[in-house]
């Protein structure tokens, strides 16, 4: 027997988070506003994506969960706790056998299904705020559909750098209405949110929650003369030889050394698993 | 006190309203899916699915709309005492529950503001039958297209024009359930 209610969340909490869960997918990329809980971690450390997950888990979930790819890190494997401990869901690291992922920062290489529902932990959920600093106004500009001031943007990006200079938290517009903040995923991983699972996101300092239905089109921003590119670093994962995953520059001495690994962690464990073999990982610790 | 007013409710209601939560989740990011939906019981005539909802989705910060059909004691009764709701006429309704031919017309229900198209009505519509065949549906949550037995044709399609105001329906049948979200485009098959 817990001493939490089932999965932390009070009853109450939950279903004004739930009915505010609705109303995003009814509105796809729209910010819902909704009554952000304190949570036993700090702002910053994912208490909306937890708030979100809370409010959607049930017994049956197997849950797994992400920090920038991967699912050893100190903010992945707390979140992780948390839920075995107020939940007592199963949790993997295994991405196909998840139900229910929450993920900081990075989709997963392998593609989602239908059965499976994507948790975002957003920091700054308004793509227009640091273009517009005045809560009232982006609001308006969202009303209107004004959203000349984000392609000024990228435009000043093509004028300074020659090409759009953003490369995460990449503005994509949702359904052909909405622009919304993919949370800041590199842009990498912008053509993954067109996908079969349901993907929901959290903000809790900032209190919103929104989401993208599965099979929504979702178009990252660009120009006809400068069109939007999923870009990563032009290597292969030293680990696992993939050229085809996002990678992580790990700094590994003091003299420039260097290595590029896959950032999805479970990732690069399989294809390792599978025989792949890439600069650093030499065929004979294949045990 | 009618002995039907007290019962109904979920037997272990965390657990029981998480799973009704994610049938409902489900059933509106994929219009025309269904789901079954069971555990709650209300006084007739309101169905399982559509009682699972009232206690998964209300609470005492939502006021509900009973259409004639539904606006019984007995079931005013069993909200209060399971959600705490109150009932209020629609143009103030968070929530409203109906046949469809008792409800008022949808332009009575509030469908959000430009700024907040989220403060809009929820309508949980009963029919007789419910299946996966009918209206064409295609949007957000559909991969090519679905099919779904609406009562009408027009007023989904009005209310869709709207966008992104508008209202969201949950059609139930027993404790089968599916979801229309104001995203969804409805054609005649």
């Amino acid at each position: 027997m817990s001493d939490y209610n089932f999965a932390y969340l009070d009853e109450q909490t939950k279903r004004m988070i739930r009915r505010a869960l609705l109303k995003a997918v009814a509105v796809p990329g729209y910010q819902v506003p909704f009554a952000s809980r304190e949570m036993p971690m700090p702002y910053g450390w994912g208490t909306g994506g937890v708030q979100v997950t809370a409010a959607c888990l049930t017994p049956d979930d197997t849950l797994k969960v992400i920090d920038q790819g991967a699912d050893d890190t100190t903010n992945a494997v707390s979140i992780r706790k948390f839920f075995e401990k107020t939940a007592q869901v199963a949790t993997t690291e295994q991405t196909r056998a998840a139900s229910v992922i929450q993920t900081r920062h990075r989709i997963p290489e392998e593609p989602l299904t239908a059965d499976q529902i994507l948790v975002y932990q957003v920091p700054i959920p308004e793509p227009l705020r640091f273009l517009e600093p005045r809560e009232t106004e982006t609001r308006r500009m969202h009303a209107l559909e004004e959203y000349g001031l984000m392609h000024v943007k990228l435009y000043e990006d093509i004028a300074r750098h020659g090409h759009i200079a953003t490369s995460y938290a990449y503005p994509v517009k949702v359904e052909g209405r909405y622009v919304m903040d993919p949370s800041p995923i590199p842009k990498f991983d912008n053509p993954k949110l067109e996908t079969a699972a349901l993907q929901l996101f959290g903000a809790g300092r900032e209190q919103r929650i929104y989401a993208i239905p599965p099979h929504t089109r979702v178009v990252s921003l660009d120009f006809e003369d400068h069109p939007f590119e999923a870009s990563k670093a032009d290597h292969p994962c030293d680990l696992c030889g993939a050229r085809h995953t996002y990678l992580d520059e790990v700094i590994t001495d003091d003299a420039g050394g260097r290595m590029f690994v896959c950032s999805d962690t479970d990732y690069c464990a399989q294809r390792r698993a599978e025989g792949h073999r890439g600069r650093l990982s030499p065929q004979e610790d294949a045990a | 006190m009618r002995d039907d007013t007290l019962s109904g409710g979920f037997a272990n209601p965390s657990v029981d309203a998480a799973h009704a939560f994610r049938a409902a989740l489900s059933a509106l990011s994929r219009p025309g899916h269904m789901e079954t939906l069971a555990g709650a019981h209300a006084p007739a005539p309101v169905s399982p699915a559509a009682a699972a909802l009232l206690l998964t989705l209300c609470d005492a910060e939502t006021p509900i709309y009973l259409a004639p059909s539904h606006d019984t004691p007995a079931i005013r009764d069993w909200i209060a005492f399971h959600t705490g709701a109150p009932i209020t006429p629609p143009e103030t309704a968070h929530f409203a529950l109906g046949r469809w031919p008792d409800l008022p017309g949808l332009e009575d229900f509030p469908t959000g503001t430009a700024d907040y198209p989220d403060r809009s009505t929820t309508i949980i519509v009963e029919l007789d039958r419910l299946t996966a065949e009918g209206a064409r549906l295609t949007g957000p949550g559909i991969e090519t297209e679905a099919h779904l037995s609406l009562p009408a044709i027009a007023p989904f399609r009005a209310n869709r024009a709207l966008f992104p105001l508008g209202l969201d329906f949950y059609f139930t049948c027993g404790a089968s359930l599916a979801g229309l979200p104001r995203s969804t485009n409805v054609e005649d098959a």
